[in-house]
């Protein structure tokens, strides 16, 4: 005899289930119309996948999973799509939610469907996906989709337990208790199917000490299978899924966990049923076993009912007398709810329909003040001490009542039931979870925007920091620039001397040429004006970039030419020093702004890029050469004069010539740097003659 | 349909607090069998006046509280507290000590609190305990037991006599167990025994028996499922573990047996129908445990080293004063928060 643990608390209200097990399970029948609420589960609702009046067949999908947690639909029987609209349901809520209405034809055909020959062939994916597809959700009442829960945690090994939950301790119902006396062949093959996917090292099927005939039935369908049935006493709520799990293995799941934690799975005698029925038969969730009850009933039975059946398809099928009856409760007496009406249909969690007198059922009469008897601290399964949570919900104590634990509560309502002043306990807790959710809802609310706004912050923090930063940098390298200028007065004293001496003969240069060819002062005005306009047309950045390119351009090779004069003059080892340093700085200074060019020319149009592949082409040659030349006044051994000159020549000619092909390109294209090249055309041969010059004399 | 919503659960068990208390009330009988036989008509006249008192005082609170009077009083809160401070007082008690010591207990010690539920203190033993300071000597002359009372046990016409016009008779008083123990300061305990015919064959001649029958009723009440066996049984263990320490074989010093100490004055009746005190008590069952067991110390340092001769008011108070805090340390592992999460042995 298997050992079984006790939980804590519990009770034992009258159990009533007599009363729906005189006859066998009845076949409730077609109904002319059908509802189909779109969530009959835990998770997303389904997705409608029918349109108006479209024939559909028995068994065929009408609408289909809306992600991972969530199942599909599909039509208990043939016929037409009438509406798909918003129906009342049964929820606890009492609100009408969104349903598929099928107008049934009548001739129940079933759609085209087949099982599986053999599931074993089958991988456990594939088994997953058929249960998922056959829209199986946990029938015991809680409505959680079958395959998420067998696939939970599928590494194997994992799962130590497959636990078949066949308890049901609601008082009334009696849907399990039915289909274990009727169908306990279908539970065990069902249970074998689990145990196939799952591989759990047991697979226990718990069921209490009240159904004796289930006991009988399911120890025969079990001889020969490794289920093994665990029969236990009757307490309120063993059912419970935690609770069932403490009962056969003595754990406890963790708070917030799941059963999966501590290597368990649990299935409801019905959902293995149902899963059964989709491995072997190929039918999809499409009915069950409801237990239609109450003393308002005069024949209280247990039907197979297919889904979406209205409640009072079935209650006339009882014998039922609505004047009896003041309200229609779904579920047993402990954890059902009241429906807004009969007319809401059966869905995959209706267990019962209980129609209790006003005599069975009482309105409970005013609560009493709380004595602190304790009698709901002994009944609580979950250990709880729902006197003080009463206490601090009264005060709207929230952080007393999660430190209490309010979230454990599974709201089985034996508190309430043992409740000497009959308070309603569970009403306090499930208010005050409502509104503690509520308040985390909020502060998760406030939380984010409180986070975004202190980013926000951040961000302009970190933008003034980078703009500041900028600014010094520019004011550092402006007072270094200054500071340099100042140091190398005494050693750039005699470039500086020759820099202002060519600026002067430059400007003699013009003057003279002002004076001699533009006599008419008139006409100098017009060229004045002229070249005001030209330089009022404000030229883009671009134009700047590529202006100042070409007068570093221009720069460098006045600075090279320099060089190769003074080298070849012998000039002082400091002057050569220094013209190397500001060809060396000029090549920088192209670099720079040809890297600032190039983000035009990416941005820039198409049609403009050439020349500005020609600028940048040509400012990287000039600085290519620059350094070619600089190693090799490094490298290079003294040149004799002649030799010096020579090359110095050759150099020039090499320039002159990629020049004007580069002139010949942007006269072309139009380009502005026509100029510049003329330029340097222009002083590129008047310095192969002088050179021509020297060599003569030289040679001579 | 029906417009009031009702949710779950929609079924009820079939106790009601108006039930509990006449299952509280129907449990003293034994106790007060017993304490009739040996003292006289006294304590029921304490009882039935004091019954009385409290219903008025409660209409008057209720009254002015403006609370419906017919629920409230139904559920027979108020009797039980007459009845528990009626039991504890000295038969045979004057009319006005009774009136002062229930209005104190129902106005001030639960109605001021804000009624049933509310009270932190046991409102019985917040009366007695106001005439145990105001007034010691009525408080402390208690009637002597039938077989050795001179002038025969009273009948109810004098109890009747004595509570309403208390100067036209006198009843035969003598001291208790309790204090001859405590005044004894040269006698064996067996000798005391043999001296003072207050003695009976456990403890007092008596009281004993009250005790017994005390004990009795609180044994129903445990079988009936009113409180749960912790607080008492708690109470009773460590009182007589002390009780053991400190009897020392009787000798003139001795505190007292264990035995002497279970059956005299008022322990069982404080375990059983003042410990028990659902409101005023630590919630949990580890925390009534913690609750019960200190009460027992209490109950016994204040009967052998104390001032008073016996001690469950002071002890219940101040227990109640700890309640709260007794809760805060015993609050039970709930499902799901067990550290291991295996099984329990």
């Amino acid at each position: 005899m298997r050992k079984v643990w006790d939980f804590h608390g519990g009770i034992h209200p009258p159990e009533n289930k007599h009363q729906s097990l005189q006859t066998p399970i009845q076949q409730a029948g077609i109904p002319a119309e059908l509802t189909f609420p779109l969530s009959q589960h835990i998770g997303a609702p389904a997705e409608p996948v029918v349109t108006l009046g479209e024939h559909v067949l028995k068994g065929q999908l009408i609408a289909t999973a809306d992600g991972f947690i969530s199942v599909p639909k599909h039509a208990s029987t043939s016929g037409i799509i009438t509406a798909v609209e918003e129906r009342p349901i049964a929820h606890a809520s009492g609100l009408p939610a969104d349903c598929i209405v099928l107008e049934s034809d009548g001739k129940d055909e079933w759609i085209e469907h087949s099982g599986v020959a053999d599931y074993r062939q089958l991988k456990k994916s594939g088994l997953l996906q058929l249960i998922r597809d056959a829209g199986i959700a946990g029938m015991g009442g809680a409505g959680f989709p079958a395959a998420v829960k067998l696939g939970v945690n599928p590494e194997k090994g994992s799962i130590r337990t497959l636990i078949i939950n066949g308890t049901e301790c609601e008082p009334y119902i009696t849907a399990d208790d039915i289909l274990m006396r009727e169908r306990a062949d279908e539970i065990i093959r069902g249970a074998e199917i689990l145990a196939h996917i799952i591989e759990p090292e047991e697979t226990l099927l718990g069921v209490e000490d009240n159904k004796p005939e289930a006991i009988a039935e399911l120890r025969r369908a079990a001889a020969s299978s490794a289920v093994e049935i665990v029969v236990f006493p009757t307490k309120y709520p063993s059912g419970g899924e935690k609770q069932l799990i403490e009962i056969l293995t003595g754990k406890q799941v963790p708070s917030g966990g799941l059963p999966a934690d501590v290597g368990i799975v649990c299935q409801n005698i019905g959902s293995t049923v149902a899963i059964y029925r989709a491995l072997v038969h190929g039918e999809p969730l499409i009915s069950r076993i409801t237990t239609v009850t109450g003393a308002a009933l005069q024949q209280p039975q247990n039907f197979e009912v297919l889904l979406g059946t209205p409640m009072r398809y079935l209650l006339e099928q009882a014998g039922y007398d609505q004047g009896k009856n003041p309200r229609l409760i779904m579920g047993g007496p402990m954890m059902g709810f009241e429906v807004p009406g009969a007319d809401v249909p059966i869905v995959k969690t209706t267990n019962c329909v209980l129609a209790p007198t006003a005599a069975e059922l009482p309105t409970p009469p005013p609560a009493q003040a709380c004595i602190r008897c304790g009698l709901c601290a002994e009944a609580c399964p979950a250990s709880l001490l729902p006197q003080q949570m009463y206490w601090f919900a009264q005060g709207k104590e929230f952080e007393k009542l999660e430190t209490h634990n309010l979230f454990d509560c599974i709201e089985c309502g034996a508190c309430s039931y043992v409740c000497p002043s009959n308070i309603p306990l569970v009403q306090y807790y499930r208010a005050s979870k409502a509104e503690i959710m509520q308040l985390r809802r909020e502060h998760a609310r406030s939380e984010h925007s409180r986070t975004r706004f202190e980013g926000r912050q951040e961000r302009l923090q970190q933008e003034a920091t980078a703009r500041e930063a900028q600014r010094a940098a520019r004011k550092t390298a402006v007072e270094k620039r200054a500071r340099q200028t100042a140091a190398g007065d005494g050693e750039q004293d005699l470039i500086q001397a020759a820099i202002e001496r060519a600026r002067a003969r430059k400007a003699g240069k013009l003057l003279t040429e002002t004076a001699a060819g533009n006599a008419d002062p008139a006409e100098a005005a017009i060229e004045k004006a002229k070249a005001a306009r030209a330089h009022a047309s404000a030229p883009s950045p671009e134009e700047k970039t590529r202006q100042t390119l070409n007068k570093l351009c221009e720069r460098l090779a006045k600075s090279e030419q320099k060089l190769v004069e003074s080298r070849a003059s012998g000039a002082q080892d400091k002057v050569i020093e220094a013209l190397e340093a500001t060809v060396v700085k000029l090549g920088e200074k192209i670099t720079a702004a040809e890297t600032e060019l190039a983000t035009y020319t990416d941005a820039s149009a198409p049609g403009s890029a050439p020349s500005d592949t020609a600028a940048v082409d040509t400012a990287q040659a000039a600085i290519e050469k620059a350094r070619a030349r600089q190693a090799d006044a490094a490298a290079a051994p003294p040149l004799s004069p002649r030799e010096q000159l020579q090359k110095n020549h050759e150099a020039v000619e090499k320039r002159l010539q990629t020049v004007t092909s580069k002139l010949a390109e942007a006269e072309q294209e139009g380009s502005d740097t026509v100029d510049a090249l003329h330029k340097s055309i222009e002083k590129l041969s008047a310095k192969k003659q002088q050179i021509e010059t020297a060599l003569r004399e030289l040679g001579d | 349909m029906a417009l009031m919503r009702i949710t779950s659960p929609h079924a009820h068990g079939p106790l009601t607090t108006a039930a509990v208390m006449r299952t509280v009330l129907l449990a003293t009988l034994p106790g007060l069998v017993a304490l009739t036989y040996f003292f006289g008509f006294g304590t029921l006249v304490n009882i039935l006046w004091g019954g009385v008192v409290a219903v008025v005082c409660e209409a008057t609170a209720l009254r002015l509280r403006k609370r419906p009077l017919g629920f409230y009083l139904n559920d027979a809160s108020a009797l039980v507290t007459a009845t528990l401070l009626g039991i504890a007082l000295p038969p045979y008690a004057p009319w006005w000590l009774i009136i002062v010591g229930v209005a104190f207990a129902i106005l001030i010690g639960k109605h001021l609190y804000g009624g049933m539920g509310y009270n932190p203190f046991n409102p019985a033993m917040v009366g007695y305990v106001v005439l145990l300071i105001s007034f010691p000597l009525e408080m402390t002359t208690w009637a002597a037991p039938a077989g050795i009372n001179p002038t025969g046990t009273p009948g109810l016409l004098q109890a009747l006599q004595a509570c309403f016009t208390p100067a036209s008779i006198d009843v035969t008083t003598m001291a208790t167990p309790l204090d001859l123990l405590k005044q004894n300061q040269s006698l064996l305990l067996e000798d005391l025994w043999v001296q003072n015919p207050q003695f009976g064959r456990w403890a007092g001649l008596g009281w004993e028996w009250a005790n017994i029958g005390f004990l009795a009723g609180g044994i129903w009440l445990l079988y009936k499922r009113i409180f749960t066996w912790h607080a008492p049984v708690a109470m009773l263990v460590s009182m007589t573990l002390l009780a053991a320490l400190f009897y020392d074989g009787g000798s003139s010093a001795s505190a007292g047996s264990p035995l002497f100490h279970l059956l005299s004055g008022a322990t069982m009746f404080g375990a059983f129908f003042i410990v028990t005190d659902p409101v005023t008590s630590a919630v949990s069952n580890r925390g009534r445990l913690v609750y019960g067991a200190a009460i027992g110390v209490l109950v016994f340092v204040i009967r052998v080293w104390g001032d008073y001769p016996d001690a469950i008011a002071f002890s219940v108070l101040i227990m109640n004063f700890a309640a709260p805090f007794v809760d805060y340390y015993t609050q039970p592992v709930t499902y799901g928060h067990r550290k291991d999460g295996d099984p329990e042995s």
